[in-house]
């Protein structure tokens, strides 16, 4: 039981970056990926805020009557690691955009169906035009 | 009263120049104030690598707050010799890029091209400065980001998935480090490298740390594409523009393997890591050994000519991952001296494919034909770069095959060095390749003629460096030594 | 002689005039062609001048060195002149002044195309043989020797076409895989070891590398100098033959070939040690697989048509008489194999010259379509029978000489293996050669093949001459060779 409710916040965390991690891998959309990939990021806050979180104690302001405090600097780090990730997602979104523009789908099995098909046509002409002496 | 200002000038001055270049518009005053601000923090780097050699490790509080508070820079040998290397093949590219550019990309988007290589600037030169591990992670998005952009600039529909799929892995990548980074701190409670030094030593044994180092590693060999985790690489490299891949092929990667040097015989100097975990270094040498066979062997069969350079690549890091896995001194030295040269060499050899793109329209192995003839000097710079990708004499790839294989036998793997001088004979097979087509077959088209001086410039600053630090290379190898004596000293002053 | 230089400067200008000589034909270009040619001669007068000036110092027991810096820390690029250096300049020197008469006679009557690069790669092969012959350790060696594989390669695949460039592939596929492969990891292996690369009197090995590890090196440098082609390396020589003739004539019969025994003999003697070899290395196999490599080669040759293929095995088996005689150990063996690459150097580049002359003037490059042809070019079937005589070993000629140190050495050292196989072997030889010569000069023209041709171009006769007369010269005249190699025991 103490391995459950103890490590609450850690099971969590994992719980969540799992989900992220397989959506990223699995998901054929690529906005899905991307939802995935946010969401694996999201896990790591959580791991950050929660850690430096002391159970009982406040926010680092100091006040009469309080002895304990949390740890402001990992909150301040992930509200860094937050304007990252929301700058790697609005990348991403944006590129998914371009993506959409350029092949006309955002399934990536797609996607890679037309890219091999380019890849070939073009091993082709290098190979048919190198086969004549 | 500047002088002592020097690291932070060297981050600040690119981060602040990419908005004005926004602000400018006009591709043509864009280049020159990147131009402009590349070649002055190519003067400082030096300043500061000379400083580093005659001083030792510098320290600099951003703000004046102490360290453990405060984000400390903190710059080393190896930290300067990447300085050198990042801003130094920044400035040849950027000599490069304007003719190039001109070509590659749409001219309402060339501003955006200067101010993402500043940003890209930027974060490569933060990290190889930064003495804070969560900082190193900002500037390691910082460069990543803006390098999915100058990827994704690349005119064919292809460079838009290629970017993507570098976003997810990168991102996965970065992840990965910052969660190594959360345990490690959960352990210490401090960021900065030297108290982590310091402090890790006596945790070292507990199964955070453990997971810490495994999550840090991974994700550094993400972004530094070890084998089997290179999957984003070639794609990137082929079909982002031929100023972007020479710049990233040259520098991304190396300092990526500079973050791996960092973790490994910096952050956890006080304990042998190969020794407590030798998993780690048994894996490192051997992925590094099929990286170098299996990427070898799949560039020989690749007729995009940059993509076959970027799985050359690859095996390249390979080679560096296997001296850095030695730990010995030679060996560290190997990977060292490999970092500077394999950045030499194979700039050279993408300035030269950027100019065969721009003037023959593609670089298919059907594109070079006949290329000797009608671009003499580009075909030639690449024969050098090609020659030093080998690890002919007289080149700088002799050089680090000579330490690596150096670093081998001295800890009597003669087997291990039997594989690394196949892999070299690999590379003979797809340089070859080229060389020939490019020399023995007539020219598809007779119209083909010489890139401009503006490009052949760069690239043949290039290719001789490659040749001069390969005739004389004690001078970068005294660098390279004092490198890997500092790192292997501990981390801790 | 001496040029009023210092031995040093000496050493610097011979190495650089053959370098300073690509640049100005590279200069000059192809519009002018004659004036190109005359900077070709030039060039190699100078050289040669240079290369000779230096012998009388050499003769006294001077050993000059010259140091161009450092190339890695302890190692630096460094040239030391001694006798076996001197003899190998000297011939290979000497020999490209004829060959580059002949390269003029033999490119412009067959109009081969870039003649431009072909001089100006020529050049550098030979700047870097000298750079190989004066060498004063095993990196400065080892470097010469990998820019002389690169800068052959255009000349072997000089006519471009498909059956060029997949020969020219083996060449440089052979040279490189065994230089890098196994040569490269032979010098780190004896820089890790024995803690230097010199080459020293007596060897560096001595009391610094166990025995066991001295055989992997031996074997790695001796699989590792491809050049020397002992079997089964010896693949890309017979490939190489689809260069033009003068290429074959001084690159492949003189100093890329030479540069490979040439090493052979160096490390053997500068870097073991003759007295640590006997003592502490088994190195019988080396002995039998020289001996296997000449008989082998020689029976190959002996089911050859195509002339230059033939001239190609017989030079695979006549390098191994030099490797066989270094691994012999004994003195005279040693002083033998010395003497053997300056014979051979001059026996067969004859040969070639007169392969080139038969191609340019008839067009022929079949054995069987030689009959009577000795009537129509006597000069050059003459100089052709002189040069193959020297390959048997028959007096008087060069050859004779120099299989008689090597035989004698083995029987000093008791190896009648050794002397059975060099026995046997003249006799393969013979085997192959007396019948061209015969049906040459004997055997009448088939009447439908009765085309009207005379003698080759005059530069070309001239150089096969000057070739043919140096062979017999040898003969009368060895001392100074002799001494030469002498001095290395």
């Amino acid at each position: 039981m103490e391995l459950i409710t103890g490590l609450f916040n850690y099971w969590v965390v994992v719980f969540l970056m799992m989900i992220g991690f397989y959506m990223v891998i699995s998901h054929h959309n690529l906005v899905k990926k991307i939802v995935g990939l946010n969401i694996f990021q999201v896990s790591v806050f959580v791991f950050y805020i929660s850690m430096s979180k002391i159970k009982g104690a406040t926010a680092p302001i100091l006040a009469d009557g309080i002895e304990v405090y949390s740890n402001p600097l990992p909150h301040v780090l992930i509200l860094t690691a937050i304007v990252v990730g929301v700058a790697t997602t609005a990348l991403g979104l944006a590129l998914t955009v371009r993506i959409k523009d350029a092949f006309g789908s955002i399934e990536d099995d797609e996607i890679e169906a037309m890219e091999i098909e380019e890849c070939v046509a073009e091993d082709v002409d290098a190979n048919g035009k190198e086969a004549s002496p | 009263m500047i002088a002592s200002q020097l690291p932070i000038l060297q981050v600040i001055v690119p981060l602040i120049a990419a908005p004005l270049v926004l602000l400018l518009r006009r591709s043509g005053a864009a280049w020159a104030l990147t131009l402009l601000v590349t070649w002055s923090m190519f003067a400082i780097a030096l300043v500061l690598l000379a400083q580093v050699m005659d001083g030792g490790v510098l320290y600099y509080r951003i703000g004046g707050w102490a360290a453990p508070w405060g984000i400390e820079y903190r710059l080393d040998q190896v930290g300067a010799l990447v300085l050198v290397i990042v801003s130094g093949i920044g400035s040849v590219v950027i000599a490069y890029a304007r003719a190039s550019v001109e070509r590659e990309i749409d001219s309402e988007r060339i501003y955006l091209f200067y101010c993402m290589y500043l940003l890209c600037l930027t974060g490569l030169l933060g990290i190889a400065i930064t003495g804070d591990v969560f900082n190193l992670f900002v500037f390691l998005e910082i460069s990543s980001l803006s390098s999915y952009v100058l990827i994704a600039l690349g005119r064919n529909r292809r460079a838009l998935t290629a970017a993507y799929r570098y976003l997810i892995m990168g991102t996965i990548g970065a992840t990965f480090y910052i969660i190594g980074v959360g345990l490690m701190y959960m352990q210490t409670g401090t960021l900065n490298i030297d108290d982590l030094a310091t402090l890790i030593p006596a945790v070292a044994d507990s199964r955070t740390i453990h997971a810490a180092l495994a999550f840090l590693t991974v994700g550094i060999c993400l972004k530094l594409a070890l084998f089997p985790l290179h999957m984003w690489l070639p794609n990137a490299y082929a079909f982002a523009p031929s100023v972007v891949t020479a710049f990233l092929a040259a520098t991304a990667t190396k300092v990526a393997v500079y973050i791996l040097i960092r973790i490994v015989f910096t952050v956890f100097g006080g304990v042998d890591v190969f020794a407590v975990v030798p998993l780690v270094q048994e894996a490192l040498m051997g992925l590094a050994l099929i990286g170098v066979f299996a990427a070898s062997s799949v560039a020989i069969y690749q007729n995009d000519i940059k993509r076959m350079l970027a799985y050359s690549s690859v095996a390249q890091i390979g080679y560096i991952i296997l001296g850095i896995s030695l730990a010995s001194s030679t060996g560290l030295t190997g990977g060292i001296i490999h970092l500077f040269n394999h950045a030499l060499m194979k700039c050279t050899l993408f300035l030269a494919m950027g100019a065969v793109f721009m003037q023959a329209g593609g670089v298919s192995i059907r594109h070079m034909q006949g290329i000797g003839k009608t671009m003499p000097w580009t075909m030639a710079a690449f024969v050098i770069g090609g020659l030093s990708l080998i690890g002919v004499p007289l080149t700088v790839g002799f050089i680090s095959k000579w330490y690596l294989i150096l670093g081998v036998l001295e800890k009597g793997m003669w087997p291990v060095a039997g594989l690394v001088v196949l892999g070299s004979l690999l590379a003979v097979i797809y340089i070859w390749r080229v060389i020939e087509a490019a020399y023995f077959k007539d020219p598809s088209n007779d119209t083909i003629t010489e890139a401009p001086l503006s490009m052949l410039a760069p690239m043949w600053v290039m290719a001789l460096a490659s040749v001069y630090f390969g005739i004389d290379a004690t001078r970068t190898l005294d660098i390279a030594t004092s490198a890997a004596q500092t790192l292997l000293g501990g981390g801790a002053p | 002689m001496s040029l009023g230089m210092s031995l040093e400067t000496t050493m610097l200008l011979a190495l650089a005039t053959p370098l300073a000589g690509s640049v100005g034909i590279a200069l000059v270009g192809n519009r002018q062609a004659n004036l190109r040619e005359a900077v070709t001669l030039l060039t190699a007068v100078t050289l040669f001048a240079l290369v000779a000036s230096l012998f009388p110092a050499i003769m006294d027991g001077a050993r000059p060195t010259l140091t161009l810096g450092e190339m890695l820390p302890g190692l630096p690029i460094q040239f030391t002149l001694e006798p076996l250096g001197m003899t190998f300049a000297g011939v290979a020197s000497f020999l490209w002044i004829v060959n580059s008469l002949y390269s003029i006679g033999y490119m412009r009557a067959n109009k081969e195309m870039n003649q431009t690069r072909f001089y100006v790669c020529f050049a550098i092969a030979l700047a870097s043989t000298i750079g190989v012959a004066f060498a004063g350790n095993m990196l400065t060696l080892f470097i010469c020797y990998e820019v002389l594989t690169i800068c052959t390669y255009p000349l072997v695949a000089h006519a471009g076409t498909d059956l060029a460039k997949r020969n020219a592939r083996i060449y440089l596929g052979i040279l490189l895989t065994t230089s890098i492969g196994l040569q490269l990891l032979a010098i780190l292996g004896t820089w890790v070891y024995a803690g230097t690369l010199d080459f020293r009197d007596g060897g560096i090995m001595a009391g610094a590398v166990e025995g066991p590890v001295a055989a992997i090196l031996l074997f790695l440098y001796m699989y590792g100098i491809g050049k020397a082609a002992i079997m089964p390396v010896h693949r890309w020589l017979p490939a190489a033959m689809v260069a033009p003739t003068p290429v074959s004539a001084l690159l492949h019969a003189v100093a890329v070939v030479k540069a490979g025994v040439f090493t052979v003999l160096k490390v053997v003697v500068y870097l073991f040690g003759i007295d640590y070899l006997t003592e502490w290395v088994n190195s019988d196999w080396l002995f039998y697989v020289a001996g296997f490599t000449i008989l082998a080669a020689s029976t190959i040759a002996l089911r050859q048509n195509n002339l230059k293929r033939m001239l190609a095995y017989s030079t695979v088996s006549q390098l191994s008489y030099v490797v066989m005689a270094t691994a012999i150990l004994a003195p005279l063996s040693i002083v033998g194999a010395a003497l053997h690459i300056v014979a051979h150097a001059f026996g067969k580049i004859t040969l070639f010259f007169a392969a080139g002359s038969i191609y340019t003037a008839a067009h022929k490059t079949e054995i069987n379509q030689l009959d009577g042809i000795g009537r129509r070019m006597p000069w050059t079937m003459g100089a052709f029978a002189i040069g193959a005589l020297s390959m048997i070993g028959i007096p008087p000629t060069a050859g004779f000489i120099s299989k008689w140190y090597i035989l004698n050495g083995a029987m000093d050292a008791g190896h009648m293996a050794a002397v059975a196989v060099i026995i046997i072997s003249a006799l393969l030889n013979a085997g192959y050669f007396l019948p061209i010569v015969y049906a040459a000069f004997f055997k009448k023209p088939s009447a439908d093949k009765a085309d009207d041709h005379g003698e080759a171009p005059w530069p070309m006769v001239v150089a096969l001459t000057v070739t043919a007369a140096g062979t017999i010269l040898l003969f009368l005249f060895p001392e100074v060779f002799i001494d030469l190699a002498q001095q290395l025991i």
